[in-house]
């Protein structure tokens, strides 16, 4: 956290202050709203609710955060969640182990980053359409595999998505965002990839003529995006007690507004994890006034829409300012 | 029309001046063109041509002067209103929409309609591959109206961007440097349609620095230095020493801190480098030494530098690293073996122009601060802030973003970056273009101390005075090959200019 703030503390203008600061602002803004006028919102039921929801979504931001900083785009994370999901509730029926299903869902996961990656560096195949074919390949797998029923009778699988930390009132699953969250923000900022991550998006020439593997750095991120999607996929089917070949169709369109609305760029080189958080909360408030004020869920999709576009709006905005 | 002299020109451009930010690219500029003459424009790298030419097109209004064509005052016309008039130009890279037929190419923007009402809205397609054949066969072009652009050679296209410009009924066809992507006999047939060309009375203002084709082809000749005009003349009153000498005529006004440094064996050694751009390049580069390539744009001296940066590959030829044979494929063979290259294009190749000042110091050696998973911010910054004041970079703090660094103190992060690893060659691809007077002497300065660390330093160069000034020795590349290598003391600009155009050659 203290990595984006010490930069902003240096220097001063107002894109740079909407770009550090702008998502915070606005999150704060929505907050107290909400607190004010929304019913129950401010609630410690519905307050622990919101948080349990936007896990799933929110690891799934988080991968795909270095996929964005990248230039690149997957579009596949519902339904590769969906399969690795239920590829871990089978294994779970089948073994009745847990670490066994969650080792199976996040080897189904690093299987299709990989194959995402690989097609994409090896054949220069626009990210956007190798991701649109992963995501009928794998939810066509799903509904093979499952022959389109869900997977039930799953043991103490529910644990991961529902459970707490025994003796505390604290969630499994928000104890494995905080860790991801963590691992995200550390491989970012701190290691050599982070740093070519963020090179590679800014302007892949320069890296490659800095004697960057830009195609590793590549790969590499599909790779980490394609296990926290694995991770957010028996997150999900852990809380829904279930493995369901249906689950997650239009998360990647909520993971990827997170992270636009976290001030991360789609043309690539600049983006924050605690802005994807930021992003995600922002997104789990506003779907949470929505359903407490019994907004309809058709009107719903519209305001999602209505988001993504003022937030890529204020992302051109800012950067005409910054130029 | 006619002048006081009596003379009738189709062009009068009168002092023209014409000044962008900091640089006066035109400062009363004059060219007379008479119809149905070949009038060859010639100027050093960087003289101004291509300014006077866009300025022509109507690409760039003028500041003040001039411009007669035909009698009508050109005062701020357009591109389409030019064109018009009947201006056509033939750029040097030519821009086809490669993917359409050559007949939709010729007619671009004046796509004939089909008789009647709703005429406006269609193409009339039959008659545009109808006119367009006939156009074809009238000026003896083997074409196919219907076939693709994409199909073509460069010559090829070229022959069309001329068709093209005799459709609009040119009387006045713009060439820069036309021949520079030719081969020996696409150009005579280039040479023979403008003689076509000139006898149905059109001129031609043709660009180049080849003093072989100015005297096939030129009947006037005007000279241009720093955007002014130097001599005009029918080309019988020129001979070659005489371009040249006009050309080049400046006097060397700037100092350049050069440091004599002793020069010790040889770092690196190319025998026999080929490639795309260049063949046979032989030469070696010591301790110590500022080896200045010369020559003109398009001669291969970028492309000999980017393949010894593993930019792109060599053909045939061998690589020596002291005196030790090496192969380049890729950047990081490159600087495996300690070879660096400061891009002429640094914002596409040199920088990530929206990460910080930091970051993009310590990118090629992030190794150096991450011996194992995690870097080591602290250590990091040390060195950076050390290179920062070593270079004296002009930035609020290390984490401002690049792009909101002047371009000299761009430069010298991209070369900090080179420097703070360990290195045996750096190449330096035109570095102070774009440079302001304080920082290309700061950059001059660290040149000559890199030398005296032992360094080799191979600099590209288009300016004379600077390749004069900051080299030990000098190669001279024209037309792919390298032409002279002249020793510090022994060239002036007029010998490396002679050199460069083709006049002469000098292999010491």
């Amino acid at each position: 956290m203290s990595a984006t703030t010490q930069a902003a503390r240096k220097q001063f203008s107002f894109a740079e202050f909407h770009a550090k600061y702008g998502t915070i602002a606005i999150f704060a803004v929505i907050f107290i709203v909400s607190l004010l006028f929304v019913p129950n919102f401010s609630r410690a039921t519905n307050q622990m609710n919101v948080i349990r929801q936007m896990v799933v979504v929110t690891l799934l931001a988080f991968g795909v955060t270095f996929v964005i900083i990248l230039g690149h785009i997957d579009v596949s994370l519902g339904s590769v969640l969906a399969l690795c999901g239920c590829v871990a509730a089978a294994a779970m029926k089948a073994t009745g182990s847990v670490p066994l299903a969650v080792g199976a869902g996040l080897g189904v996961g690093l299987i299709s980053g990989t194959i995402n990656g690989a097609i994409i560096t090896k054949f220069g195949i626009p990210a956007f359409i190798m991701t649109l074919a992963m995501t009928t390949v794998a939810r066509g797998s799903v509904l093979i595999f499952t022959g389109g029923r869900p997977i039930t009778n799953l043991g103490n699988f529910e644990e991961i998505g529902n459970g707490n930390i025994a003796g505390t009132p604290i969630p499994y699953s928000i104890l494995i965002l905080a860790l991801f969250m963590v691992v995200s923000w550390i491989l970012l900022n701190r290691t050599k990839y982070g740093r070519y991550v963020y090179a590679v998006g800014g302007n892949q020439q320069a890296a490659i003529a800095s004697g960057i593997d830009a195609n590793a750095v590549v790969r590499r991120s599909f790779l980490y995006n394609g296990l926290l999607c694995g991770l957010a996929g028996v997150v999900l089917m852990s809380r829904m007690d279930s493995g369901q070949p249906a689950a997650g169709i239009g998360y990647e369109f909520d993971a990827i507004t997170a992270v636009v609305v976290g001030g991360t760029s789609l043309s690539g080189g600049r983006g924050t994890i605690v802005g994807t958080l930021i992003g995600s909360m922002i997104i789990a408030v506003i779907n949470n006034d929505l359903n407490l004020l019994n907004v309809h869920s058709y009107w719903q999709q519209i305001a999602k829409g209505l988001i993504i576009l003022v937030a890529v709006t204020l992302d051109v905005y800012t950067k005409r300012a910054r130029t | 029309m006619t002048t006081s002299s009596g003379e009738s020109y189709v062009l009068e451009m009168d002092k023209i001046t014409k000044s962008f930010p900091g640089v006066k690219a035109l400062d009363g500029m004059t060219l007379k063109v008479r119809p149905g003459t070949v009038h060859c424009l010639v100027g050093e790298n960087g003289a101004g041509k291509s300014t006077l030419m866009k300025v022509l097109s109507g690409a760039y209004t003028i500041d003040e002067g001039r411009i007669l064509f035909k009698g009508n005052d050109l005062h701020g016309q357009k591109t389409a209103d030019t064109l018009e008039l009947g201006i056509s130009m033939i750029h040097q890279e030519l821009s086809p929409v490669r993917e359409m037929t050559l007949a939709e190419n010729v007619f671009l923007g004046r796509e004939p309609s089909p008789p009647g009402r709703s005429g406006r809205f269609f193409v009339h397609f039959r008659k545009m591959y109808h006119d367009t054949k006939e156009l074809f066969d009238r000026i003896g072009l083997p074409y196919d109206p219907k076939a693709k652009m994409s199909t073509l050679s460069v010559a090829g296209m070229q022959q069309v961007e001329i068709a093209k410009a005799i459709s609009r009924n040119a009387s006045l066809i713009l060439m820069d440097e036309p021949t520079s992507a030719l081969t020996d006999k696409e150009v005579d047939m280039l040479f023979k349609q403008i003689r076509e060309l000139r006898a149905a009375g059109v001129a031609i203002v043709y660009i180049t620095h080849k003093m072989d084709e100015i005297f096939t082809i030129a009947d006037d000749i005007t000279v241009m230095r720093d955007g002014k005009w130097i001599a005009s003349g029918p080309a019988s009153d020129f001979d070659q020493e005489k371009i040249i000498s006009l050309m080049v005529g400046r006097t060397i006004t700037e100092v350049f801190p050069k440091i004599e440094v002793s020069i010790g064996s040889d770092i690196l050694a190319v025998k026999n480098l080929c490639g795309k751009g260049f063949r046979d390049v032989s030469f070696s580069v010591r301790e110590g030494e500022i080896l200045g390539l010369a020559g003109l744009v398009g001669a291969g001296r970028t492309e000999v530098a980017r393949a010894l940066f593993g930019l792109d590959p060599y053909t045939a030829g061998e690589v020596f690293i002291d005196s030790k044979p090496v192969t380049i494929r890729t950047v990081r063979d490159a600087i495996a073996k300690g070879i660096a290259m400061v891009s002429e294009d640094r914002k596409q190749e040199g920088l990530v122009l929206m990460r910080s000042v930091r970051e993009n110091t310590s990118l090629a050696n992030l190794r150096q601060f991450a011996p194992g998973f995690f870097l080591d911010g602290k250590r990091e910054s040390e060195v950076v802030a050390d290179m920062i004041d070593l270079l004296r970079v002009k930035t609020t703090n290390m984490n401002t973003p690049v792009q909101n660094l002047s371009g000299g103190n761009q430069q010298k992060v991209v070369i900090s970056k080179w420097i703070m690893g360990d290195l045996k060659v750096l190449i330096l691809d035109e570095p102070t273009r774009g440079v302001d007077v304080g920082s290309k002497s700061e950059i001059h300065k660290l040149m000559c101390e890199l030398a005296s660390r032992k360094l080799a330093i191979i600099m590209i160069s288009s300016e004379l005075p600077e390749i004069l000034g900051m080299s030990d020795r000098i190669i001279v590349m024209h037309e792919g090959k390298m032409r002279g290598i002249l020793p510090r003391g022994e060239a002036t600009q007029e010998s490396i200019m002679n050199i460069a155009t083709g006049a002469s050659q000098r292999i010491a």
